[in-house]
């Protein structure tokens, strides 16, 4: 696990300033978590490596039980243990390992440095407290703001997030509002003090089509206008197309491919992503079945040896039983890198080529 | 709000005929309240009916049930055998009910509560262990039992406590009084509170509340707790409402004269303005109760909204 033993400087500093204009804001290094369940240990995130800059998105894609949303909550620190665990690798965010920090000076960044948006706003949101209550909760709790004032900055941040009446609506609960409406409160909650890294989780699964998209509006104007980072993490490639940089595809608890967002639509290095996107209705192909990839995802207490996706992959060959791949670098026909792309296939180059 | 308040109240009319006419029949049915009145021995016929004529009890029960609501109107709740009104009784034993309800509420919230959520939070360990065993044996013993043997074991054994509670009873006797009172109920609570904060720990706001960065106390207290406590509190203010009925067994064993005690005496003696009156008395104010944990349950969960 100290296999990727980069030297980072660390920064006890809590000021917006990277060390270096290089350094990621995030750096997750071969991130591992596993389910401690009475039936077995779930392997969630197996060896999971990525990062995000200031102003940059990065859209993690899969399906459920990919281990998207768990490794999340790793970096956010609210995994439920048990039953979960961090069992390896680093988290690095502004330049020191969140893993080896105690509890209390994760809390802290937890709301003021990084925050996160829940995918159902309804129930994330506590029922019994009005919305004012919920947002002024920050200033309160972080910041030390007395009532009068917490309740001010809860009205301004409603009403940077677009929510008409800010001034009358503050106080009330959060069943009052509409779905589009409550996730904006939610976006408002984790915007509240200006942190540097937002990780959304399925922000707008549970919103109808027409306030998706301004709801993925606000979030990435927000996300420009204070260059933080972000993290999206969807099972839709709809909602990623327009708003990510790049994109990680997850599979049984790893990425499976890394890609600047309109490449990977292009033309996908991996298997899984070309299924993934096969299986997208077209209107030019109209009338005819839509494609499925074939089996259910695996069981985490058993995946499968090899490459996770081989008893679902239509090139799954010996090799895909008894090897796992590593996650290739990609490059053109000729040899020529490509940029951020990588794919953990064996066939990776007749995927993309061939 | 107002007019639901009002709606509540009129609903109170219907039940509360129906059950005082449920139990002046009742009374009615267990016996000749005359007989009774003499004991082992067997009346002279001549001065039982007299006796009959003066008290109105040989008219049909339905007049004497109205006589009797006419008297509760204004004020009046009838007379015992011994002649002191109804009313006098009432104003004795009830200070002394109210007393010992404080007492056991107050165990019930505090012990009740405290143990529910230290085992809620803890689920599957030791103490989450303890807390369901210790609430599993007081629910199965009757309260009798718990009594006699914390009565022998603090008041007469140990010294610890008063045995019996004197004339006035004084709060410090109605500890252990009150104590075993809320014994069954405080298990209850108990348990009932483990169950919502478990359940409610997993609830996405908790999630949302950890993620915000607030202290784990701040998360129990005001995100975990104030959700957990509603379907806890209705229990309470039902309780409530039994608690200020009076305890039939705890008032025998410790000797309190409350209103069980006074009921018993009643039942015994087939005293039917007795135990009428106090019947009724009981009945408005669990009726009273139940408004208000309605009420209380509006405030604590906003999402309910009375019209």
């Amino acid at each position: 696990m100290g296999i990727h033993a980069t030297e980072v400087t660390a920064t006890t500093g809590r000021g917006r300033t990277a060390d270096s204009e290089d350094a990621p804001l995030l750096q997750v290094k071969n991130l591992q978590v596993e389910f401690r369940t009475r039936d077995g240990v779930a392997k969630a995130v197996n060896g999971v490596n990525y990062s995000v800059r200031a102003g940059e998105t990065l859209a993690i894609l899969g399906e459920s039980g990919s281990g998207k949303s768990v490794s999340s909550q790793a970096v956010m620190g609210i995994l439920d243990s048990p039953p979960g665990f961090v069992t390896g690798g680093e988290i690095v965010f502004k330049g020191q390992d969140l893993l080896k920090l105690s509890k209390e000076q994760r809390r802290k960044i937890r709301g003021t440095q990084m925050a996160m948006i829940f995918q159902d706003a309804l129930s994330s949101l506590n029922p019994v407290h009005t919305v004012g209550t919920q947002l002024g909760e920050m200033f309160r709790v972080h910041r030390g703001t007395s009532k009068s004032e917490a309740k001010k900055k809860a009205v301004e941040l409603m009403e940077r997030v677009g929510i008409p009446a800010a001034k009358e609506r503050v106080n009330q609960y959060p069943h009052q509002f509409s779905g589009g409406m409550r996730q904006r409160i939610m976006i408002a909650m984790a915007l509240a003090l200006e942190p540097d890294l937002i990780i959304a989780d399925e922000p707008t699964t549970a919103l109808d089509v027409t306030v998706q998209a301004q709801v993925m509006e606000l979030l990435a104007d927000l996300q420009a206008e204070y260059n933080m980072g972000l993290i999206l993490i969807t099972h839709d490639l709809g909602v990623v197309a327009d708003v990510a940089d790049k994109i990680a595809v997850m599979y049984a608890g790893r990425i499976v491919e890394t890609a600047p967002v309109h490449e990977l639509y292009k033309r996908p290095a991996h298997p899984y992503t070309r299924g993934l996107l096969d299986s997208i209705p077209r209107l030019d192909q109209k009338g005819q079945e839509l494609y499925a990839i074939k089996g259910l995802p695996p069981n985490l207490l058993r995946i499968p040896s090899g490459c996770a996706f081989n008893p679902r992959c239509p090139m799954a060959q010996e090799v895909c039983r008894s090897e796992v791949p590593p996650l290739h670098a990609v490059t053109e026909a000729d040899g020529t890198p490509i940029e951020g792309r990588g794919s953990a296939c064996h066939f990776w180059k007749e995927t993309i080529h061939g | 709000m107002g007019r639901y308040v009002i709606r509540r109240l009129l609903q109170m009319i219907p039940v509360f005929i129906g059950t005082t006419f449920i139990i002046f029949t009742m009374v009615h049915a267990l016996g000749d309240p005359v007989a009774a009145l003499f004991g082992d021995k067997a009346p002279d016929p001549a001065v039982a009916a007299q006796i009959r004529q003066q008290l109105g009890l040989d008219n049909p029960l339905i007049v004497q049930y109205g006589d009797y609501m006419k008297g509760i109107f204004t004020g009046d709740l009838g007379t015992t055998f011994s002649g002191q009104p109804v009313t006098e009784l009432l104003k004795t034993a009830y200070p002394t009910t109210l007393k010992l309800t404080v007492v056991a509420f107050t165990f019930e919230v505090i012990i009740g509560i405290g143990l529910g959520v230290l085992s809620g939070m803890r689920r599957g360990h030791l103490a989450d262990t303890g807390v369901m065993v210790m609430t599993l044996i007081v629910i199965s013993i009757p309260t009798f039992v718990i009594g006699y043997v914390l009565q022998y074991l603090f008041g007469v054994k140990w010294g610890l406590a008063d045995a019996t509670v004197p004339e006035g009873a004084p709060i410090q006797s109605l500890l252990l009084p009150g104590f075993v009172l809320a014994s069954v109920s405080l298990a209850y609570v108990a348990r009932l509170t483990r169950t919502t904060i478990a359940e409610n720990s997993k609830a996405d706001y908790v999630r949302t509340a950890v993620a915000k960065g607030l202290p784990r106390r701040r998360v129990v207290t005001h995100h975990l707790l104030r959700n957990s406590l509603i379907p806890v509190i209705t229990f309470l203010g039902t309780d409530l409402g039994a608690l200020m009925g009076g305890a039939l067994v705890t008032e025998r064993i410790f000797n309190i004269h409350g209103v069980g005690y006074y009921l018993y005496q009643g039942i015994v003696h087939q005293s039917t303005s007795t135990v009428v009156g106090f019947v009724t008395v009981l009945v408005i104010v669990f009726l009273l109760a139940n408004l208000l944990v309605d009420l209380l349950y509006a405030v604590l969960d906003p999402r309910i909204r009375y019209a």
